[in-house]
């Protein structure tokens, strides 16, 4: 039953997405299109001329960037997609008690609600990818492992998250998420400009996060400048802070729903 | 504890080991196997305990009812029997299967009507009769069969295609039930069905279970309204405190725990308590409650009478049968819906 309780998870939550996909179908297009124009060729202009070929390795400021807001974006939308949607099922609506109800278990619960996740950040960073390519900002075929590298960048996220919003009873917990989650790693983490530009007593911060793991193997990736060890290890971080939210997650979801 | 020498049948008594099909008395072997069975059930959360020690067996094809107040520990005991909260002491078994190593296969041949409604807001109607019969692994094609067999049943196709949430109660709580049919199932758990339910809501609700129970299902309810208990429930047991306090058909209990006739006085505020010990003697029973006084005897019209031959003048004299209600004062001291 396992996997195909999951599934069964998948297919509830494709449904509801066939509802409301109109909504979030422009931004997802646009908003890679909106973010590479301005930043990678407008501001990228300013950055390309001012000498910075040394500090970001002899490339443009759009091949920079884009790998690592392809990263970014995949933890802004694994973000959103791990609270208000989990909360509402498990406190508003408590549709969860209805699945757990029938032959649907706990884990199923947790494994599909992280697979349509998955399934949404494949959708998201495909697309941001072939926009990537269009742009030129693509360097090297390994590029392409960028789609599961930002996946993998976006569970990491997404399964520590769902954990969260499972012992929560109001929204007001997400705003602290974003605010001081969220928004400064999408700031700091090495998208926009590299981590040792950070104040030395900061760089340590960036290093334990995930995101900076996601950006920095996604460049490495699409920029066809792979190094073995440290790609290993960023491999290694966003595995642990993916699994380590599985667990903490499944056992979330008993505490609240299996009492 | 009423005196157990009642010829109700309540299986082997709680010294035996339940779900043991080896070794059963010969004397039992034609009774048919429960589709329910508990011993010394027990639900505790941290030092609270919902569920104190029950013994019942729910035979298949009945109609069984816990009744009781609210917090009596109902909605504890159908979570266990659903097999999503586990049981913390105690001995259960559904199907013949144990909840904690069976869980999933007793919920596939469950249908659960919960407290609350669980509906997926996110869905159509449609669409909630759809996924649920996905949970169950029926094929689309044939969960979109049932589910428009379903719809029509509970009097909801034309609303197949609408949102959930601009329904109403009535007709949300019908598709509740609808949903919980979409397995077939063999029993049926209804916590609170009709509970917020305006009065002809319920009686199109209580004939689409009585429907239900014609073709077979078992059901099993709880309820506090003693008039739901007593129009769908074979065999009931009265819970109290986490406790059963006890068990038989309507009737029974009625005959075992009431008289058979009650009058009703209401009286013009401040005479009640001034009536002092003029009721004594008057009926088998006197119970003083906070609006009136009930009198408990065979002969209703001979106790209202009787008072009124004493010089008493209630406002009101009302005559009635007997009802749970009763039953329940008597047992608990208490009226079921406070």
């Amino acid at each position: 039953m396992a996997l195909r309780g999951a599934l069964r998870i998948v297919e509830h939550d494709a449904m509801v997405y066939r509802r409301t996909w109109r909504g979030g179908i422009v931004t997802t297009i646009l908003g890679p299109f909106l973010f590479l124009a301005s930043m990678g060729l407008g501001l990228g202009g300013y950055v390309d001329r001012g000498g910075s070929a040394a500090v970001l390795g002899g490339v443009s400021y759009l091949a920079f960037l884009a790998p690592g807001l392809l990263a970014a974006q995949a933890m802004q939308t694994a973000a959103f997609e791990s609270t208000y949607p989990i909360l509402g099922r498990i406190q508003w609506d408590k549709t969860y008690l209805a699945a757990l109800a029938t032959p649907i278990g706990v884990d199923d619960l947790v494994w599909g609600e992280l697979g349509w996740i998955a399934v949404r950040l494949t959708f998201a960073c495909g697309i941001f990818l072939i926009v990537m390519a269009g742009f030129g900002a693509v360097h090297s075929p390994l590029a392409v492992l960028d789609l599961p590298v930002a996946v993998l960048t976006g569970l990491a996220f997404a399964a520590p998250i769902v954990a969260f919003s499972a012992t929560q009873r109001r929204d007001s917990g997400f705003n602290a998420i974003f605010r001081f989650g969220v928004t400064p790693l999408f700031l700091f983490s090495g998208t926009f400009f590299p981590v040792d530009r950070l104040p030395e007593p900061l760089q340590p911060v960036a290093w334990i996060t995930p995101l900076y793991h996601g950006v920095d193997l996604a460049r490495a990736l699409s920029l066809g400048r792979v190094d073995p060890l440290p790609a290993g290890v960023h491999l290694v971080v966003l595995v642990a802070f993916a699994a380590g939210g599985v667990a903490l997650a499944r056992a979330a979801f008993r505490r609240r729903l299996r009492v | 504890m009423p005196a157990a020498a009642d010829p109700v049948p309540t299986g082997p008594p709680p010294t035996v080991p339940s779900g043991a099909p080896t070794g059963v008395p010969a004397v039992l072997a034609t009774v048919p196997e429960p589709l329910i069975r508990a011993r010394g059930l027990t639900k505790r959360f941290g030092r609270f305990t919902a569920v104190d020690a029950v013994d019942f067996d729910v035979a298949p094809g009945e109609a069984f009812g816990f009744l009781g107040p609210n917090g009596a520990g109902k909605t504890s005991t159908m979570r266990m029997i659903g097999c999503v909260s586990p049981v913390t002491a105690g001995s259960l078994s559904v199907f013949g299967m144990d909840p904690h190593t069976d869980g999933g296969r007793i919920r596939a041949r469950l249908g659960v009507v919960p407290q609350a409604d669980t509906l997926d807001m996110e869905l159509t109607v449609r669409e909630n009769l759809l996924i649920y019969g996905r949970y169950f692994d029926l094929p689309r094609r044939e969960a979109l069969r049932r589910a428009a067999e379903l719809l029509q049943f509970v009097q909801l196709a034309e609303r197949a295609d609408d949102e959930v949430e601009p329904l109403s109660g009535g007709m949300k709580r019908r598709l509740t039930i609808a949903r919980s049919l979409i397995n077939e199932p063999e029993l049926l758990l209804l916590d609170e069905p009709t509970t917020g339910l305006d009065p002809q809501a319920r009686h199109l609700l209580w004939d689409r279970l009585y429907r239900l129970k014609q073709r077979g299902v078992t059901l099993v309810l709880t309820t506090h309204y003693m008039d739901e208990a007593e129009q769908l429930c074979d065999r009931l047991v009265v819970m109290d405190k986490a406790r059963i306090v006890a068990e038989g058909s309507p009737r029974e209990l009625i005959e075992r725990h009431s008289s058979r006739e009650v009058t009703e006085l209401r009286f013009a505020p401040g005479v009640q308590e001034s009536l002092g010990g003029r009721l004594d003697g008057l009926a088998d029973r006197v119970e003083w409650l906070p609006d009136r006084v009930l009198l408990y005897a065979a002969d209703g019209e001979a106790a209202a009478r009787a008072a009124h031959g004493r010089g008493i003048r209630a406002e009101s004299v009302l005559v009635r049968r007997s009802t749970l209600e009763d039953v329940f004062l008597r047992l608990t001291g208490r009226s079921l819906v406070e």
